[in-house]
């Protein structure tokens, strides 16, 4: 049973990657399936940053007296990957904005019914134009 | 050092670099000039790549000197520089294209930050292609990914932004997916370097975390390459995405996503694994067939012609994909040709749409009743791009097609060969919707007044449609190339 908790980190890694990607499919709300997708992204930062840890590892800075240090190169890969995450998130709350001035609504249901409505009168005008052409 | 040692690096630093200038700048004009200049550099930059590539072999470049693994290294081989000839070719027609359609499709005041977006996105794909390091892959697809969501959004129909929305989510799931699996990958083996990776991990292959590194990949590149059943998000994203940016990303983006597949696959793990016994093979070709008879299906029904092309284009990848599974150097390579003739068939395609509504407006099939008289020359590209598609000889769709089913025969996999006969009739059947409409449709009354397209537009249009009348005829480079890189890849894993 000692697996358990020397897993810890990726038992929790797991959840969230799952809880995420879950919110993401299930939720009709853009602004939600964004939050999922945050969750989902940041269990992968969870999972850089421990495979980086050595156990009893010190912060890798140079100091007398420590031999085991952290391997930092995975934490500044994720210092990457974070900034990548702002920065889509940003994206999406941007493009949300949008949407939203452009339906009136974020909510993914509400948004097809009115793309749908669209498509209708759209097919509409086309037979009329055939109609006149005939 | 001379600047010809960092050619490397210029390819995607030039784009790069260009993007905060065309923000500098903005005005809609210089903006464009800028954009124009540094795509015409690159493709120069890619030119004279792949021209000492093929004269002395494999490139490297050490990103600021410092040697690999520590540092990033940029490798360009015959695979790479092949990919990137097409990509920087294909960036430099399009904004030659692009100078009088965006002005009609995007507000004046967002123009230089287009032009930026655009650059951003070319440069994220060229550097995915130049990098041997498998994190730089991931920033790179991240960058590149970034700028298409925001270039989606900018088309004129409000369903463009949920459509961005849409490729947003999905697109960042593959490449978080992706982010996992190169995070496996160096659990085991404690590089990031290609080159490194190749070496350590036959080693460790037997273990649960490199496959479950192999299947996150496989799924997040799936994503990207928009593999059916994962393609959901490209119909809307090229149907509503500016012209230009449609030309752009369905010429370039997706080939690039299966030149990133190919690497992995073939060269990190190897094919012996991947293909071997890891059962990617079989997969591959079973979605890979799947994607090509049911996208083309779903193309027969469309109404809007940007989006029967973009369905297509799902179908055109399940091509690549069956190559790929064919685990031959025939089929590989036949994959890699296909990524090179359907970027010209593609690009010709949507630059010829982006030419229709730029005069009419909107690309639907009732729109192009009679445009065959109307529009003589922009119709006859779209014809001579058809053929391309279905795969009639002497273009250059029938060579890939071709080199395909050699590799299913070579196997003695027929009922393959007649599955993918069934996919270019459904192509054909498609293609003529829209012909008959053009040429046998009656013009409809009430119709406004149309001209032919302007020569700026024609002009890259026709240059793509000789090459695919070209590279029909004249194979040599395009199947030489494709072949000797299939063999260097099939090569490497044993």
């Amino acid at each position: 049973m000692n697996e358990i908790p020397g897993l810890f980190n990726y038992w929790v890694v797991v959840f969230l990657m799952m809880a995420g990607f879950y919110v993401v499919i299930s939720q009709g709300n853009l602004v939600k399936k964004l939050v999922g997708l945050g969750l989902f992204q940041a269990s992968v930062f969870i999972l850089y940053i421990t495979m980086g840890n050595l156990s009893g590892g010190q912060a890798p800075i140079v100091t007398e007296g420590v031999f085991i240090y952290s391997n930092p190169l995975p934490h500044v890969l994720i210092l990457t990957a974070i900034v990548v995450g702002v920065a889509t998130t940003a994206v999406g709350l941007a493009l949300i904005v949008r949407i939203h001035e452009a339906y009136g609504s974020v909510e993914e249901d509400e948004i097809h019914a009115l793309d749908m409505a669209d498509d209708d009168t759209r097919l509409q005008e086309g037979a009329e134009r055939e109609e006149s052409s005939e | 050092m001379s600047l010809l040692d960092h050619l490397p690096i210029l390819v995607v630093i030039i784009p790069l670099m260009s993007a905060p200038l065309c923000v500098l700048v903005d005005r809609s004009g210089a903006a464009w000039g800028v954009a124009l200049a540094a795509a015409w550099l690159s493709f120069g930059a890619a030119i004279a790549l792949a021209l000492t590539v093929a004269t002395s072999g494999t490139l490297t470049y050490q990103l600021g000197g410092w040697p690999p693994p520590w540092g990033i290294e940029y490798r360009i081989d015959t695979l790479a520089s092949y990919v990137l000839l097409i990509v920087t070719a294909m960036a430099a027609l399009v904004m030659l294209f692009a100078k009088q359609s965006v002005p009609r499709e995007i507000p004046e005041q967002s123009i230089a930050r287009f032009y930026a977006c655009l650059m951003l996105a070319f440069a994220g794909l060229a550097g995915i292609v130049a990098t041997g390091d498998a994190f730089n892959v991931f920033v790179f697809l991240e960058i590149s990914s970034l700028a298409s969501y925001a270039l989606i959004s900018m088309g004129r129909d409000r369903r463009a932004l949920n459509a961005a929305f849409q490729y947003l989510v999905m697109g960042t799931i593959g490449a978080t997916f992706i982010l996992i699996g190169i995070g496996f990958l160096y659990m085991m083996t404690g590089t990031l370097n290609m080159l490194d990776l190749a070496a350590r991990l036959p080693e460790v292959s037997d273990t649960r975390t490199v496959r479950a590194g192999f299947a996150f990949l496989t799924v997040g590149i799936g994503l990207k390459l928009a593999m059916f059943p994962l393609h959901l998000w490209l119909p809307n994203a090229y149907a509503y995405a500016p012209s230009a940016v449609t030309a752009f990303l369905a010429a370039t983006a997706t080939k690039v996503a299966v030149y990133v597949m190919l690497r992995f696959m073939l060269d990190v793990f190897g094919a012996d694994f991947s293909l071997g016994d890891m059962p990617l093979n079989l997969i591959l070709m079973a979605l890979g067939l799947v994607g090509i008879i049911m996208a083309s299906l779903v193309a027969v029904f469309q109404d809007d012609v940007k989006r029967m092309f973009a369905y297509s284009s799902v179908a055109q990848i399940g091509y690549m994909l069956l190559g790929i599974g064919l685990a031959s150097a025939t089929g590989v390579g036949a994959a890699i040709l296909h990524i090179f003739n359907h970027a010209l068939m593609k690009g010709a395609l949507f630059l010829a749409l982006g030419a229709v509504a730029y005069r009419i407006g909107a690309v639907t099939l009732g729109d192009f009743a009679g445009l065959g008289k109307r529009m003589p020359w922009t119709m006859a590209a779209i014809a001579i791009g058809g053929l391309s598609l279905i795969g009639v000889p002497p273009t250059a769709g029938f060579v890939s097609k071709w080199y395909l089913v050699l590799g299913t025969l070579e196997q003695g996999l027929w009922p393959i060969a007649v599955l993918i006969l069934i996919g270019s009739l459904l192509a054909l059947v498609y293609v003529w919707r829209l012909i008959e409409a053009a040429y046998f449709g009656a013009v409809a009354a009430d119709a406004p007044e149309v001209r032919e397209a302007p020569a700026s537009m024609l002009v890259p249009i026709w240059i793509l449609v000789a090459a695919n009348i070209y590279f029909g005829i004249n194979t040599d480079i395009s199947v030489g190339a494709a072949m000797q890189a299939a063999t260097m890849l099939m090569g490497n894993g044993g």
